[in-house]
């Protein structure tokens, strides 16, 4: 059953009363380019029984590999707790529970959530979320422009050690807004940014620099030398960064001699399961002074007439609703169920506990790196400090070498031949605190074996 | 009945000017627009030492739910901002005549401030609008 109200004659006497012929009328200053039709490959309906078992046999087909793959999406361990509360009426039912008046307790649960953010960050303030990394980097990108008005130029400098992804959606979401995205090269051995590399632009305006951490690469950017060289030239500091990685790294807010001025991320490694890609949410966090900037919705917390301590929407008039087109941002929601989980898992783990799933990570990415190495003909491709990702170089093209180990149930890593071709034969690798030693020998049995067999191709 | 001093100049869109006589007009909102925002939190002060064209969008002032743009009334150069609504941006509220001054403009061409309503014809403009 459809579920709108109006009858087929509803819809007449209302047509008939503005005396227009049939609702298609209503749209017909949209060309006809940009209407959507109906989806061809869909079917038009199936019952529960024929859809409940197309469901389980594409359930079957993702497996349950060994996954020692990360590259954005990070298969760490969930409590039960978080989605058995997570998926609670109260929370999951709820449509846009923003109004003050009903929604308290989704109000202070999103506070907080900032509030661990910003503590996490050593920022100031956070947002109540964005729908994920790559679209948070663009939208900070964005907020720097807005809040830079010494600089001229929105130029942003955005260097190749970020995410491939979040560099091609940033380009996607900035591209005709303006502004010059200028790709920085890194180092070729220690995997990360030379800092002299910035040089051509010391005397160029430039409005923001995005530095990540730990960078795509999983090496460790010189996040002070970055910082200030950006605030010594009256650029904006964007910090694009791992959550689970900054319990147990600096985090932006004290980054060289200020701090970042805004800082960003994908929140899926706090309690989100990867399920095939998504959905993931994005965090952004900023200092006090650029509040005014940031896209997205922001809870705060007050009192009412009375004295008592409640939860509401704050700075609105920044958004869509009531900004139009001067809006911040043409986000005017957030991502309230992932981020409800997300607020549930640091809660049970605390900060301890997030420092500990990040200290096992690391040091299962390690023990990955060196029981790798022993192969013959693989080895780590940098030397610089890294963190919970790193690359290897393997004798053979990665691509069959990572089907073979596909084969064997294991997700061995990603192939970087296609986004970074002068690296060779590399891949991208990652273990979390969920994988064990004889996972890892049993990666290494199967790299060694996938090895032979394509030498020997 | 909002207050429409008569020695200043008005623009349909709720700014009044003020001649200091030395080639320079302090600007602000009128006394109806501020009652019609209501009590202000913000104010996004306009950068000093730009040209602004009669109409550029230079300021902007936010209630509890609004946000509204402050319009230049006349072509000129920004020279000043009334740096204390940064952290009292409700003189506005109080005083929309007086303390609450948003900006001051070097004007290209004085004889523009002819072309501004008078208060007898913001007055109409109130008016009309009711």
């Amino acid at each position: 059953m459809p579920f709108i109200p109006h009858t087929e004659q509803d819809v007449r006497d209302m047509l008939a009363t503005i005396g227009v012929g049939d609702v298609a009328a209503l749209f017909d200053e949209i060309p006809a380019s940009l209407q959507g039709h109906a989806l061809e490959r869909v079917p038009p309906q199936v019952g529960e029984m024929e859809i409940t078992r197309v469901m389980h046999e594409r359930a079957r087909r993702d497996d349950q590999p060994v996954c020692f793959l990360g590259a954005g999406a990070y298969d760490h361990h969930i409590p039960a707790a978080v989605w058995e509360l997570t998926t609670r009426g109260e929370y999951y039912s709820a449509y846009t529970p923003y109004q003050a008046e009903a929604s308290q307790g989704t109000l202070q649960l999103v506070y907080e959530y900032q509030s661990m953010m910003a503590g996490l960050m050593a920022m100031d303030v956070s947002n109540a979320s964005l729908y994920d990394g790559a679209s948070a980097l663009a939208e900070a990108i964005l907020m720097a422009v807005r809040a830079n008005r010494r600089s001229k130029t929105k130029r942003v400098l955005l260097p190749r050690t970020v995410h491939p992804r979040y560099r091609q959606v940033t380009e996607t979401i900035v591209r005709n807004q303006g502004i010059e995205l200028v790709d920085v090269d890194y180092d070729r051995k220690a995997g990360r940014l030379d800092p002299k590399a910035l040089a051509a632009w010391d005397e160029e305006d430039v409005t923001a620099l995005v530095v990540p951490q730990p960078n795509f690469l999983g090496q460790l950017e010189d996040v002070d030398a970055l910082t200030d060289w950006a605030h010594a030239r009256g650029a904006l500091l964007i910090a694009v960064v791992n959550p689970i990685a900054m319990a147990v790294l600096q985090p932006p807010g004290d980054w060289g001699e200020a701090g970042a001025d805004v800082a960003c991320g994908d929140g899926q490694p706090l309690g989100i399961p990867m399920s095939s890609g998504g959905p993931h949410f994005g965090f952004m966090t900023c200092r006090q002074s650029h509040v005014r900037q940031m896209p997205g919705r922001i809870v705060g917390r007050t009192v009412d007439m009375e004295g008592r301590e409640g939860y509401t929407l704050t700075l609105q008039p920044r958004e869509q609703h009531i900004r139009r087109s001067k809006a911040t941002s043409n986000i005017c929601t957030n991502q309230g169920l992932m981020v409800t989980a997300a607020t549930i898992h640091l809660a049970l783990l605390g900060a301890e506990g997030l420092e500990r799933v990040a200290a096992a990570s690391h040091a299962n990415t390690r023990a990955l790196v060196a029981a790798a190495s022993a192969v013959p003909g693989v080895e780590p491709l940098f030397d610089g400090p890294y963190l919970h990702e790193a690359v290897l170089r393997l004798p053979t093209r990665a691509a069959p070498v990572l089907d073979r180990l596909a084969a064997d149930g294991v997700l061995g890593g990603l192939d970087l031949s296609a986004d970074y071709p002068e690296l060779g034969n590399a891949i991208l690798v990652c273990a979390t605190e969920k994988r064990t030693e004889a996972d890892v020998q049993a990666y290494t049995r199967a790299l060694t074996d996938a090895l032979k067999l394509a030498q020997r191709a | 009945m909002s207050e429409v001093p008569s020695e200043l100049r008005y623009t349909r869109t709720h700014e009044w000017v003020r001649d200091e006589g030395d080639g320079t007009v302090t600007v602000g909102i009128t006394d109806h627009a501020q009652s019609s925002l209501g009590d202000l939190v913000f104010v996004e002060l306009p950068e000093g030492g730009g040209m602004l064209e009669a109409g550029a969008a230079c300021a902007v002032v936010e209630s509890v739910k609004a946000a509204s743009d402050i319009y230049a009334p006349l072509d000129g150069e920004m020279v000043g901002a009334n740096e204390r609504l940064a952290d009292e941006p409700e003189l506005i509220n109080s005083d929309p005549y007086g303390e609450g001054w948003i900006f001051r403009l070097r004007v290209s061409d004085e004889g523009a401030l002819d072309e501004l309503l008078d208060a007898d014809g913001y007055q109409e403009v109130l008016e009309a609008e009711e």
